[in-house]
């Protein structure tokens, strides 16, 4: 079968060689951005303009409703949220929850890590930590609660036992399915140096799994902000001197409801403060100038 | 290069003899031998055999080449070189030691771009096996430096990985591997993800590299005329499992011979040994007879 045949037949054209443009006269390059669209490009500036949409949406139904008892308006939240803080001793709750908060976060966070290292380096270690994490991930912490009452009786013990249960499962899931997904080439790499046991975990599958693991500690620390608010709420006093959820329960009994909200707010401005800076600035550093996340 | 330039080859049986002949020195012991080495792994439903029965000799300084076509094992046989993998059967010795586990007298260069550590920058990257094993802060970044500018990226110090082209991260890798300064420096397909026109300078600078410093290495590629520039002697592997079928000289040409007669002499020769596979098996499957040439082009 001859193939040149059935092709098309070549249409004879010249070859050349093209000269360099001069582009000294072409201005607009690159022309920077309007102010107008570099302040929409910080993520700071439209987050915080959302927030301003809410409150002000907030503050025209509260007046349209005109009944603080059940929905207070957006200013005198503000006030109240304010006289609280100067005057009452909110500032002092918050800062006993979030002390709570940490030393549970912490012993979560150090428990998973010893669970997650020993699950990658055993098998079965990996059958203990699935089979845990499947069981125990669903169950919520506030659940344990009166079990945890029954055993550490009234005080911080209970409430740091189940923040450690709200910590530790969604981190451990979150470190060991990032442990199995960093790539086989780097595995080898890591071999290749001659690291091991421990030493492999810590300086190859943990920062490498740094994406997973982050988002992990996002997780927990949802998690155990929401454990700790809900179980102060329930079991009010069950922390000596009481915390956020305490404020929050105190003030709904006596109907103050914008300190209520005020405390919830609270609980808000914590939460974004510790997504927004803190998670933040740990991304930034890590795994956006790593590359691993955009 | 080298002043032997005999050209020889060794059939798998008579392999031994002939290379008791042709050794540089009778006195110099290979720095990496292997005996008879068949190289399993599993998947999720088969044990494959990867290699079966493998020798081969590697001395200092040379730039020993595994050439075959996939599946023929060439990069199992250099993980079990590299100790991420035990043989079945036979041994692999290095300097006279048996390899039981990999190490960093044998770092790797892969193949994937992933092998650098995203969260290290590039000088940090080659300082790091550095001081895993001992040496100090120091020296580690002096030596780095050195190498740095050995594989032209002096202006990417404090680059991270992922700011690299392709070709540059597997820069990174060589001087990664180099700077530790193994016994064998191990390479598993490392040009094969580049483009035609880096992969073509990428192998010059590697010959560059070792005219100054002679190191010795490994070299596992699928590509005839890589195999060529690259080796100074080819191990040319069957598939299925991998079987030693050759063992050939090639040190006599570099990178400006590729054109030259004898070297597409050679490369014609390698191409028949691995095509005379490919024929063998056709046959036997479609049993009739094929026309060599047309095979050939279908081949390419």
């Amino acid at each position: 079968m001859n193939k040149a045949a059935m092709a098309p037949s070549i249409i004879e054209r010249a070859e050349f060689e093209a000269p360099v443009l001069n582009t000294d006269n072409i201005t607009e390059i690159e022309l920077p951005l309007s102010i107008w669209e570099r302040i929409r490009n910080i993520t700071v500036v439209r987050r915080f303009s959302i927030l301003i949409v809410v409150a002000l949406v907030w503050q025209m139904y509260a007046m349209y409703a005109k009944n603080p008892l059940m929905f207070p308006e957006f200013t005198d939240m503000i006030a109240a949220l304010w006289d609280a803080s100067v005057n009452g001793d909110l500032l002092i709750m918050c800062w006993r929850s979030i002390q709570l908060l940490l030393i549970g976060y912490a012993i979560g966070v150090a428990i998973a890590t010893i669970m997650t290292t020993v699950a990658v380096s055993t098998r079965i270690g990996t059958d203990i930590l699935a089979t845990l994490t499947t069981g125990f991930s669903p169950l919520p912490a506030i659940a344990l609660l009166p079990l945890a009452l029954l055993w550490f009786g009234l005080g911080p013990g209970s409430m740091i036992f189940i923040l450690v249960h709200s910590v530790l499962w969604p981190l451990a899931l979150n470190t060991h399915s990032g442990f199995l997904s960093v790539s086989h080439t780097l595995r080898m790499a890591g071999r290749n140096f001659g690291l091991s046991g421990y030493q492999y975990v810590g300086r190859i599958l943990i920062p490498a799994a740094f994406p997973s693991i982050l988002s992990g500690l996002k997780i927990g620390w949802a998690f155990a902000w929401r454990t700790l608010i809900a179980a102060e709420l329930v079991f009010g006093a069950a922390s000596a001197g009481g915390g956020l959820g305490w404020f929050i329960f105190e003030n709904r009994m006596e109907l103050e409801t914008a300190y209520v909200f005020a405390g919830l707010t609270a609980v808000v401005i914590i939460g974004l403060v510790v997504e927004g800076v803190i998670f933040r600035t740990i991304e930034v550093h890590t795994v956006r100038k790593w590359g691993m996340q955009h | 290069m080298t002043d032997i330039r005999k050209p020889t080859e060794a059939l798998p049986g008579k392999q031994q003899e002939d290379r008791e002949l042709l050794s540089r020195d009778q006195n110099t012991r290979p720095l990496l031998e292997a005996r008879g080495v068949t190289l399993q792994y599993k998947t999720k439903n088969h044990l494959v055999t990867a290699t079966y029965r493998v020798s081969m000799d590697v001395f200092a300084a040379d730039r020993f080449v595994l050439l075959g076509p996939s599946g023929c094992g060439k990069s199992t046989l250099l993980k079990g070189i590299g100790g991420f993998l035990s043989p079945v059967e036979g041994d692999i010795r290095l300097g006279g030691k048996i390899v039981t586990g990999p190490g960093p007298d044998r770092m790797t260069v892969f193949q994937e771009f992933d092998q650098l550590l995203p969260w290290k920058t590039v000088k940090q990257n080659i300082m790091y096996p550095m001081l895993i094993n001992g040496v100090s802060k120091k020296e580690a970044e002096e030596r780095a430096l050195i190498y740095i500018e050995k594989v032209n990226l002096r202006k990417f110090p404090d680059a991270y990985p992922h700011m690299l082209s392709g070709g540059m991260k597997q820069r990174v890798a060589i001087a990664r591997a180099m700077v530790m300064e193994p016994d064998i420096l191990l390479m598993d397909e490392p040009f094969a993800a580049l483009d035609a026109l880096t992969r073509r300078q990428m192998q010059e600078e590697l010959l560059q590299l070792w005219e100054d410093t002679k190191f010795t290495v490994i070299f596992v590629t699928h590509s005839i005329e890589e195999a060529v520039i690259i080796g100074s002697r080819i191990l040319v592997l069957s598939p299925h499992p991998g079987q030693v079928k050759a063992e050939l000289n090639a040190h006599q040409f570099d990178i400006t011979d590729a054109g030259s007669t004898d070297f597409q002499a050679l490369q014609q020769k390698i191409h028949n040994m691995l095509f005379a596979e490919r024929v063998e098996d056709d046959a036997s499957v479609r049993r009739y007879e094929i026309d060599e040439a047309e095979e050939a082009t279908d081949y390419e």
